[in-house]
């Protein structure tokens, strides 16, 4: 074989060995959670007959029903907060002569390397003081703010590629600069909406430990840091962990699958436009 | 500014009846001015309150021995001093040090190795697919991800089945309970989540680089090492200065895979900066000096980022 023969090759072999190193974790978790509930297992096998229930003690018994609902009642509060917020300041940084404009810009920009670290002690006195904690507010209003640095930087660098011209041409047709933004850019800003919004929902879904300080509350947690305590409690069950598991990702997964190319772009390129 | 504004306020009701207003343009300029700073506003106002300003409470409250019940007191740089010489800190710097190993350096290796495999072959088929599913571990939240993964390095798990399948039955372990695996089990973690990111990121540069280079290259008698030297590893610079950036971060700042997997065990094996922050803050009762690490760690974040980022741009 020549060089390129083996190259040939060597590229789908050495990618359908990633994938698969890829998958077969994922797939011996859906196996686990389909074998009969308190069996001792062994790695990756066939189980015995399809078992359903796991999935139904995990969502009732085991209380994920409950946490995946204050999952979603977060990321209801935080996306289209986020989203709408990131638009108005990503169009005004981009399009206006906003006083200090650059240097407000910076400021936003080094929250990109803020851990949550180190806003979360604060964060959990601060907002105890308020009585804030083990609220939707409270944790909704620490992810906005820490999503809103990614976000007021994608919206600016999306409206920094709007043409001049089409903002010229709205503002001397007498259209004030909340009109141009709804009613002339919006259309065409869709795709990159959909994708901050994709990301947010996402983030807001897998956070972990915000949730995990901010709310006290078993009855309030959110899912992953449901999951979380919960493999403290039932370690040995590995079918009701599994089955706990796979419907604590299965949202993120399908919101996934559904806007993938969003998600996937808006990774790719809001990290190379930095 | 009051006397040249008030007799245009002065002005006003005429403009009704004579039409267009008689602004001048330095009023319309400042008024559009302060319309543009209302826009911003609404991500200005959470982002300082619960962000910027909790940030710099950590750095005030790193100043003060409090166990976040009593009285705090003032004691200037001492946590400082200490994070400098504890050795349980000094532990977690080395093991986020290692982590970078294996959620940057690794996972870049690979996903280098893999772009200049891909990079050449000009059809590429079912690319698609492949990326949704390398992607896959990036979406799931991390604390499922260490579900799984302590699934697999379970005592009856998928990676000792594995092993006793090829014979090789003497070499299975605890891994997240031993001291020697439990830190590059961890890693191999992390390596897991980012490489497909890595991989996804540098194939989609490779498609910018022109096939006409790699084919000069080769009229020139360059095997494929060269060619993955001179030319996929420079060309991909933008990109690596990225895959850094984000993999050196979610390093320094890893919590909840180990959190979930090993907890910091066994012993303090794996114990990490963040794994200490929430230990010491909500645990130990000791809040100035997990935010003195905390307040460290940024530091050592920001500094990295910039870092790479200079030599990024420098080099290109």
């Amino acid at each position: 074989m020549t060089v390129r023969q083996r190259r040939d090759v060597a590229a789908p072999v050495v990618l359908t060995v990633f994938v698969a190193v890829v998958l077969v974790p994922f797939l011996s978790l859906v196996l686990a959670a389909l074998q009969p509930a308190g069996t001792p297992l062994t790695g990756l096998a066939r189980p015995d007959g399809i078992h359903l229930e796991n999935f139904v003690h995990a969502w009732s018994a085991a209380g994920f029903g409950p946490l995946l609902r204050s999952s979603a009642v977060i990321a209801l509060a935080v996306v289209p907060a986020a989203v709408v917020c990131a638009t108005l300041a990503g169009y005004a940084l981009a399009t206006m002569d906003v006083p200090g404009g650059g240097k407000l810009y910076g400021y936003l920009l080094l929250g990109l390397s803020i851990p949550t670290e180190v806003t979360v002690i604060p964060l959990y006195y601060d907002l105890r003081a308020l009585g804030l904690t083990n609220t939707v507010p409270g944790l909704a209003l620490a992810e906005i703010a820490a999503f809103m640095p990614f976000g007021v930087f994608w919206m600016r660098a999306h409206f920094a590629t709007v043409p001049r011209s089409l903002i010229e041409a709205a503002r001397l047709d007498g259209a004030s600069s909340w009109t141009t933004l709804w009613r002339v850019l919006m259309p065409s800003s869709r795709p990159a909406v959909t994708t901050l919004g994709v990301l947010y929902f996402v983030w807001s879904w897998n956070q972990f430990l915000l949730p995990l300080i901010l709310i006290q509350d078993p009855a309030k947690r959110t899912a992953p840091a449901g999951l979380g305590f919960f493999t403290g409690q039932y370690n040995v069950d590995v079918p009701l962990l599994a089955a706990a598991t796979l419907i604590v990702i299965a949202p993120v997964v399908l919101v996934y699958l559904f806007f993938q190319r969003h998600f996937i772009n808006g990774v790719l390129s809001g990290a190379l436009k930095g | 500014m009051a006397t040249t504004t008030t007799p245009r306020r002065a002005a006003r009701p005429v403009r009704k009846d004579t039409g267009p207003p008689p602004h001048s343009p330095s009023t319309t300029r400042r008024r559009r001015r302060a319309v543009a700073l209302l826009y911003v506003l609404p991500a200005l106002l959470p982002y300082t309150l619960f962000a910027v300003l909790p940030a710099l409470h950590t750095a005030y409250l790193s100043l003060f021995d409090w166990d976040g019940v009593t009285l705090p007191s003032f004691i200037g740089l001492d946590n400082y001093r200490r994070v400098a010489t504890d050795p349980q800190l000094r532990a977690a710097a080395w093991h986020a040090g290692a982590l970078i190993v294996f959620f940057s350096v690794l996972p870049i290796a690979l996903g280098l190795v893999s772009a200049a495999l891909v990079a050449r072959r000009p059809g590429r088929r079912g690319t698609s697919l492949i990326r949704t599913l390398l992607f896959l571990p990036q979406v799931v939240p991390l604390v499922a991800v260490a579900v799984i993964w302590r699934w697999v390095y379970a005592e009856n798990g998928t990676l000792n089945q594995a092993l006793r399948a090829i014979g090789l039955g003497r070499l299975t372990d605890s891994w997240l309970g031993s001291f020697t695996w439990a830190l590059p089990a961890v890693g191999l973690v992390g390596t897991w989540v980012v490489a497909g990111l890595c991989m996804v990121l540098f194939l989609s540069g490779t498609q910018r680089i022109d096939q006409e280079i790699y084919e000069a290259a080769r009229m020139d008698g360059a095997g494929p090492v060269r060619e993955f030297w001179s030319i996929t590893v420079p060309l991909l610079r933008p990109e690596m200065a990225v895959a850094l950036s984000i993999t050196v971060i979610a390093a320094l700042s890893s919590f909840d895979l180990i959190y979930i997997t090993t907890g910091g065990g066994p012993g303090n094996s794996t114990v990490v900066p963040g794994i200490l922050i929430y230990r010491l803050a909500f645990g130990g009762g000791a809040v100035g000096l997990a935010s003195a690490l905390a307040v460290v760690l940024t530091l050592v974040i920001s500094v990295a980022v910039v870092v790479i980022n200079r030599l990024a741009k420098e080099r290109s």
